[in-house]
Formats: C-alpha cells, structure tokens, sequence
C-alpha cells in the first residue's frame, strides 16, 4: 500500500542508506502531500531517524535522491526545519533559552548579519507558542525534559519553515507537554505547514497523523491513516523478521564488499 | 613590583588569553584531549620551521605549528575511521609518537640551539623581559598580544558558526553550516594558541590554560559570552596568584600557573556547593 | 658501529648495558601487560594522565625522606597517581565537569604541581636531589642495580597478579554492567587494576618519562590487538612488542649516546604499530585491499557468466557462441575489464574460447546457473519480504547475489519455499 501524491512535499526516489557498511535503508521510495501531520512508524532499528537524516543529507546516501517542494534541499533549506531528538544535544551548555530559540533566526541571518528587532519579535513569539515566555532567560539545563522539547520546537517554530520533521518529540516529555506540543503541530497544520514526525507509539498514531509511512529497514506502507492503520500493514511492519536481510548485511560488512556495483 | 614582573604577569596574561578562547570551545565539545593532542605534537613542527628559517620566532615557527596542529588532527581522524581504533588511543598513540620525534629532533639539534627539553615542557617566562622587541617592549608581549587580536577577531566574525556547531551539529549541518570547517578553525586556533605559549609556559602548560579557566567557567556561566569573559579572569588571576607563588617558591612559574588553575577549579567548585546549598 | 660493538651489545657483554636492557625489557613488558587493559577500557588518555600525575609523588616523597630510596619514591607516585585518578573518577561520575574535561584538568594540575615541587627541590641546592628530572624524560642509561631490583620484583609481582585475576579483568573491561550483575567483586577489581596501572607508570617513567608513558601502554596493546581476538594471545603479543621496542630503543642509544632513550622506545612502538596496521591478517591494511580487489574480481567474473547465460536464455542456446561485442552491447562493461574477465574464466575453464567467440563450458554453465538463481531468489525475496516494487528490485539484487553464501541461500530457499519464477516471471534456474 503505497500511495504518491501530485505536487508532494518531500519525495524520496530509491533512498538506501549504509552505514559501516551495513545496509540501514533500502530502496525508500514515497511522496508525502502538503500541510499533513505526517507519522513516520516502525520498530526498533527500522531506519526512522536515519530516514530523516538521510533528507536532510546528514546521512550517508548510496544512491537515490530526495526533493523537498520539487527542488533539491540546498535550494531550499531555508524552508525546511529539522528537530534532532532531544538527547543527542548536551543540555548542560552554557545557554539561555532565548539563545537556542534565535538559533532558529541563523538560517535566514546567515553568519554575519545582525540580529534585528524583527527578530526578536519572532523570537517572542516562538516562545509565546510552546507556552515558555517566563523561562525566557532560563538557562537550559534547569528545564525538564518537556520544557526542552518546547524549546527545540520554539527554535523550529523562529526558522518560520514550511516543512517540519522532528525526531522522536514525544519521547521523555510529560502527558501536558504532549499534548500541547500537538496541539501547536494541528494549528501549524491548519497554518499551511507540512509536519513530519518520528514517532514509535502505535497507540496515539491513528489520533495523532493524517498519513502514516510505515516503514522496516524498507519501506512497506505510505499513505492516509485510515488507509495504512490496518492490522495486516502494521503486523508487516512490526513482526517482519527480516533476519536473512541482516545476515547478508553482516557478510558485506566481514567482507568488505561494496553495496553497489558501480 | 618592578617591572619585570609586571612584564612577565602581563605575558602570561596574554598567553591565557589566547588559550582561554578555544578552550572553552574544546571544553563544550568534549574534546580538551585534542588540545592535550596538538599540544604536544606540535614541537616537530616547530622544530622543523627551526631548521628551516633558523630562528625560534617569526611566521616560519606560526605556519610550521599550525600545519602540524592540522595534520595531527587529521591523522587522529584518519586512524580512528580506517583503522577503526577508538578515539582516545588514536590520539594516545598519534601524539606520543610525534611528540617522540620531536625530542628527537630536539635532541639532534641540542649543541646549535637553545631549544632543550626543559624549555619544550616549561618553557622559560623569566627570560620575557630579556628579549626587547620594538620600543622597548618585550617581543614575546609583541606575539602574544597579536595572536590575541587574531584569535578575538576570529571568535567575533565566527562566533555564530563556532557556537551552534558546538551546540548542535545535527541542526547546524541542517541548516547547510559547514561543521567540518569549523572543527578545523577551531584546531587551527588551539595551534595558534600553543605556539603564543610555546616560548613562555612551554608546550605541555598549555593544556593547563586551555582546560582549567574554561573548566572553572563551565561552573558558573549561564551564556557562552560569560563563560569566555569568566574564563579569562579566572585564567589570569591564576597568572598573578601563579606568579606569586612561584616568586615564594623560587620555583618554576609555569607549573605554578597551571597549580593556580587547578586550585581555582576546586575552589570554585566548593563555592558553588556552598552556594546551592 | 663495528660488529664487535653490535655483537658487544647483543650478547649483552657491558655489564653496563646488561643493566640497561634488562630493566628496559621488563619495564616495557610490564607496561604493554597492563596497558592492554588500558587500551581495552578505552582508557588510554586516563593512562596518559596518570604518568604526568605521578611526578608530584615522586617529589614529595623525596621532600619528606631526603633521599632517593626508589622504594619511598615509588610509594609517593602510587599516591599521588591513585588521587589523581579518584579524584577523575569523582568529577566526571558526579558530573562536576565532562569526562574528558576531568582528565585534562588532573592531568595538568598534577603535572604542574610536579613541575613546581621539581624546580623548588632543584633551586634548594640539595645534592641529593641531582636526577630526579630523570622522571620527566627518562633515562634508561641510569638505571642501578637496587632499580633493577625493583622492576624485577614489580614484574613478578604485575604478571602474576594479572595471571590471577585475568578473568575478572577481561570481564570489566569487556562490559563491566554486566561484571557487577554477575556478583563480581567490581570494586575490589577495579582498584587492583588502577593499582597495579598507577605502579607500573610510577617504574616505567624511569625510561621513557612522563610524557611518553602513554605510549608505552597504549601502542604495543594497539598493535597486538590487529593480530589476534584472544585476550590471552594479545596479553602476551603486546608484552612481547614492548620488548622489541625496548630493546631496539635501548640499542639506537646504546649506538648513539647523545639520543634519548626514551622516544626511540617509543618511535620502535610506533613503528611496530604502524606495520601491524597495514600486514596483520584480516584486520590490516593490506588484508582489507586485498579482499576488496578480490571480492571486485569475483563481482566481475560474475556478472560476466551471469550475461552468458541471460543471453542464452533469451537465443534458447545456453551454451552458444557469443561475441565480446554482443556482451558489451548487454551491459556497460569497461571493456579492458571485459576483456581481463574473459581470460580469467578461461583461464579457470568456465568459458572456453573460440577465435573471436565464447562460449560458457559444462562447468561454467553451472556457474552461471547458481550465479542467476541467487539473482532471482534474492529480487523475489526483495519483493515479498521488504515490500519493493517488481521495478525496483533489479538493482539491489544485482550487488547481493555475490554476497550470498550457501547457508543465506539455504534460508532463502526456505523461507521463499523453492519458487520457480521471480518478479519478473522468468525461471529461476533449479538447484544444481
């Protein structure tokens, strides 16, 4: 079950991604609509954050391509606003909140240009939508793990994108903080912008998503949630073992072989 | 105070200064054993510019060092991804090995210079005010406050690029910033730093001043602005209570100053207990 | 140099130099045993620290007795070496700095302490104290006979306590959590080990130095380790490396007076290390080159018979002759490559050529049966298992067919249940 759309958001083209050598991703092909929530599901070690990352060109392609709005992501970076997952980043740095929020300014501000009273407004904003106005100069490594998270997505929110992908938000956030987090997400939906999430909770995914792309290591579903969200596709994606699969990925690696021909 | 001591507090000033900039870097990033790294690994570079332009000072011994702070960067890179090594026995055995060399070389060379292994290690401050430079001011204080000017200028124009790749590598590359240059930059600047210290505190100090001001600041600072400016006051009261000591002690002034920063570290680390109590 | 001066040292005849190569070989030996342990904890900077944080010890207890007894010298280095290490234990536990933050800021306090009590002894005037900066770069040449006694004793005493508690030692360096689940006595092991680490520094700066320590631990257990996976097999391979390097250190300044003994030691490591990296089977350079350009060959003469036999297919005649040019027009080829391909399958008799054609022999037939069946097995299994379109599998079947071993293909067979057509109907060649 794998739906495309016309005049996708992000399309991925034949994406395979290898890291140590080791086949992570293969053959990810798909085009997602606009101004969706957009779930990314799967099991443990599926590829999910390196899916995103291998859009973002933060992960090594071995072959296949992706385009964001029909263009290619350099040209249109700008448009595009990525919430790594919260534990990769060390909290214990001396910043304020409204420091990691103006981080969201740097893409349109470039390295040199000075920060504006425009900016700051935006800044203001951003913060006045995850509800952190008061923790403004806050340092960071006060925050719980929710107000973290609401700081990443206010710093998102500053970047004034038009595609969003975030990285596991709801992991280690408070049931307050989730839900306000979603509730931003629909409003931004509702704003025209286009949500990607990576999200491991097969409960909350039907209320959550509009469209579902379910994938294991390949990808084995894309398209509506009431389409995708069947027994039969998350039974594929969940209990496939895909063992011979990591045992040739486990000999290509002992033996040096290359994944391409070239 | 005469003016000796002056001269050689203010030298010493200097030094951390130039030290203390990409030290809060490498403290941020984790990765203060690079410093600990090029530190040592440099001494062939500046051997080699030695015998190359016959002389200690000068641009020969600044290119010399800054290309060897490169390279060892890159061999450490190139042993820990093809050889598969972990990171810390790749620097472990990277500069050990360089280090080694220059020795060496040092050694070779020990009748036609006043390069030894003392002054490698330690280096002498005392002979600061000895070597005047132009209008009377001592040349060391000349290349310090120069490679000061260099360092701030770049910290200022790079700041941006040097905060959010420390902060976030993932979203900085997301957002098209190079990170893999601004790693270089900032080992660019650790070797720029370790040849400013070079002559005055001696190679092995510098580790000293590149984590211990930082270390202490990380502490304290609530933003990265104050971590460098607490940093650096912390860096150089270490300098003038080092320089005392040592004067007390009628013992070498680098390893008091390194002493100082140590002591202030644990120092603060009690007032800061003592505070959040 | 004469030969009798090579011979001279060979036979260790100087009973000079008797001395000096005895206690270099245990030193390094010593070392390499331990910093096996070292390297494996992925401690090797902790390592590096702790011979700078030994200096101040070293001094101290000179202060306190007045005399270079090497045994009061060695107790203040265990201790001051043990501090440095709790006290980078309990920064970055605590999370009072980063991990690597804890170890710069011992290793440069403790080593400035050294420096400073170091400079304070020698401005005293205290005759005694001539040699202690022997600590700092080392200095085989001066070793004595009651050292002598020491190393050797403090060798016995390492390899036997490493003998003995190698099995907890190899456990918490492979995975401690799972050591302390196991109702192994973790801390009771682990101070052995830093003990025992903190010891051996404490000796072995007397050679090489402080600064050069490291290397002492670190490189022959990083090159021992590219020659075996048995930790007992590289406890002995990186003993035995540290010696060589030992040994021939001690010779170039045996040759050459005026060089330091130390950093020869060293460069010989470097030097070994650096050779394990490009020869040693499997693991090194040369192995992994060579594997690639094999594994390149073996993808080649397998795409060839693979063409041979799709050709065939398609004319009905699987054994027909076929011209260079009708392959290249089937697929891209380089066409020296082709050509290179062509000789080494007739070479092994799977092809047997005639004037400007070729054709596949019985065997080769087989081959390129076995070659096309993984082929198809694999794009079937591409298809029903990871979910990818008939259109899509092709290349992704193209590289793993010469990655298929018997037992994956056993599986395959198994899971796929003996198909008879792929994705895109055509007949999977039967088993052979």
């Amino acid at each position: 079950m794998i739906i495309n759309v016309q005049d996708p958001s992000l399309e991925a083209h034949n994406l395979t991604v290898i890291y140590h050598r080791k086949p992570v991703l293969w053959n990810i092909d798909f085009s997602l609509p606009k101004g969706e929530i957009i779930g990314i599901m799967g099991p443990n070690g599926a590829g999910k954050s390196t899916l995103i990352k291998a859009i973002l060109e933060l992960a090594p392609l071995n072959s296949g391509y992706s385009k964001i709005f029909g263009k290619s992501l350099n040209e249109v970076r700008k448009k595009v606003s990525y919430i790594p997952q919260r534990q990769t980043i060390d909290w214990d740095f001396p910043a304020s909140v409204s420091d990691v929020v103006m981080m969201g300014r740097y893409p349109s501000l470039g390295l040199f240009k000075r920060i504006t009273k425009s900016d700051r407004e935006i800044v203001r904003l951003a913060l006045e939508q995850v509800n952190m106005t008061e923790y403004a100069n806050r340092q960071i490594s006060q925050l719980s793990g929710g107000q973290q998270q609401r700081v990443f997505l206010a710093r998102a929110l500053a970047q004034q994108a038009d595609l969003y992908l975030l990285d596991e938000p709801f992991v280690g956030v408070d049931a307050s903080t989730e839900a306000a987090i979603m509730q931003l997400l629909r409003t931004m939906k509702n704003e025209g912008k286009t949500i990607v999430v990576v999200h491991h909770d097969l409960h909350t995914a039907a209320e959550y998503f509009n469209w579902l792309v379910l994938i294991n290591a390949s990808l084995i579903a894309s398209g509506p949630t009431e389409k995708v969200f069947t027994d039969e596709l998350l039974r594929n994606t969940y209990s496939g073992k895909l063992t011979v699969l990591s045992q040739v990925g486990d000999v290509m690696r002992e033996q040096n072989f290359p994944v391409r021909e070239k | 105070m005469n003016v000796n001591d002056i001269q050689i507090v203010l030298t010493a000033s200097l030094v951390t200064l130039a030290c203390v900039i990409p030290g809060c870097f490498l403290v941020l990033r984790r990765m203060t054993m690079f410093g600990d790294a090029i530190s040592h690994a440099v001494l062939p570079g500046i051997v080699a510019a030695f015998l190359f332009s016959g002389s200690l000072n000068g641009i020969a011994m600044i290119i010399g060092a800054s290309l060897t702070g490169l390279l060892v960067t890159l061999l450490i890179e190139l042993i820990q991804k093809k050889m598969r090594i972990s990171p810390d026995a790749s620097i472990g055995i990277t500069y050990t090995f360089l280090f080694a060399i220059g020795v060496i070389m040092v050694s070779l060379l020990s009748n036609q210079t006043d390069l030894d292994q003392e002054c490698v290690l330690y280096g002498d401050i005392t002979l600061v005010p000895l070597d005047l430079g132009m209008w009377g001011i001592p040349r060391q204080i000349w290349i310090a406050s120069i490679l000061d000017i260099v360092l701030i200028i770049t910290l200022l124009v790079g700041y941006r690029g040097l905060w959010v790749s420390t902060f976030d590598p993932s979203f900085a590359a997301a957002t098209g910033i190079a990170t893999v240059f601004w790693h270089y930059l900032l080992m660019g600047m650790v070797s720029l730093s370790t040849v400013t210290a070079f002559e005055s505190v001696g190679a092995i100090m510098v580790i000293a001043l590149l984590t211990g001001p930082a270390a202490t600041a990380a502490l304290f600072a609530r933003s990265l602005p104050r971590m460098l400016v607490i940093a650096s006051i912390s860096g150089i009261i270490s300098c003038i209570l080092g320089y005392i000591l040592a004067t007390i002690l009628d013992a070498s002034i680098a390893g008091a100053i390194a002493v100082m920063n140590g002591l202030l570290f644990f120092i603060s680390l009690l007032i800061r207990k003592f505070i959040r109590n | 140099m004469t030969s009798d001066q090579f011979i001279g040292f060979l036979l260790l005849e100087e009973p000079n130099v008797r001395m000096v190569v005895a206690g270099t070989l245990l030193l390094c030996g010593m070392a390499a045993l331990v910093g096996c342990f070292t390297f494996l904890r992925k401690r090797s900077l902790v390592g590096d620290a702790v011979s700078h944080s030994v200096l101040p010890g070293i001094c101290m207890a000179f202060l306190l007795s007045g005399e270079k007894n090497p045994i009061i010298l060695l107790l203040g280095a265990l201790a001051t070496g043990l501090l440095s290490l709790i006290l980078m234990e309990v920064l970055s536990r605590n999370r009072l700095t980063r991990p690597d933050t804890a170890i710069s800021l011992m290793l440069s306090f403790f080593f400035g302490l050294g420096i400073l009590l170091l400079t304070y002894i020698q401005h005293q005037g205290n005759a005694a104290q001539a040699g202690l900066d022997k600590f700092i770069f080392g200095k085989a040449a001066s070793i004595t006979e009651a050292d002598l006694r020491l190393f050797l004793f403090s060798g016995i005493f390492i390899t036997a306590s490493v003998a003995i508690l190698l099995r907890g030692f190899y456990l918490i360096s492979f995975d401690e959590d799972f050591a302390r689940a196991t109702g192994f006595p973790i801390k009771f092991l682990r101070l052995s080990l830093s003990v025992l680490t903190v010891w051996t520094v404490a000796i072995g700066i007397q050679a090489v130095g402080v600064v050069l320590m490291a290397a002492l631990l670190i490189t022959p257990a990083l090159a021992a380790r590219f020659w075996t996976h048995s930790i007992g097999r590289m406890l002995v391979i990186a003993a035995l490396f540290g010696m060589i390097a030992g040994y021939t250190g001690s010779f170039v300044s045996y040759l050459a007076p005026a060089m330091p003994t130390g950093p020869w030691i060293v460069v010989m490591a470097t030097f070994i290390a650096i050779v394990s990296m490009f020869l040693a089977p499997g693991r090194g350079l040369l192995a992994r080159w060579n594997t690639r350009s094999k594994n390149r060959e073996k993808t080649l003469l397998e795409n060839i018979l693979k063409l041979f036999y799709q050709i065939g297919e398609k004319s009905g005649q699987l054994q027909g002759n076929i011209l260079e040019e009708d392959l290249l027009n089937h697929r891209a080829f380089g066409h020296d490559e082709l050509r290179k391909g062509l000789k080494r399958l007739t070479s092994k008799n799977l092809l047997e050529s005639n004037l400007l054609t070729y054709r596949l022999t019985n065997q080769g037939l087989l081959e390129a049966q076995r070659i096309v069946r993984l082929h198809r097995l694999w794009e079937l299994y591409l298809q029903r298992y990871l979910h990818l379109e008939p259109d899509h599998v092709h290349d992704d079947a193209e590289a793993m067919e010469h990655v298929i071993t018997p037992e994956i293909e056993a599986q395959l067979e198994l899971i796929l249940g003996n198909p008879e057509t792929d994705p895109h109907n055509t007949i999977i060649p039967p088993k052979a």
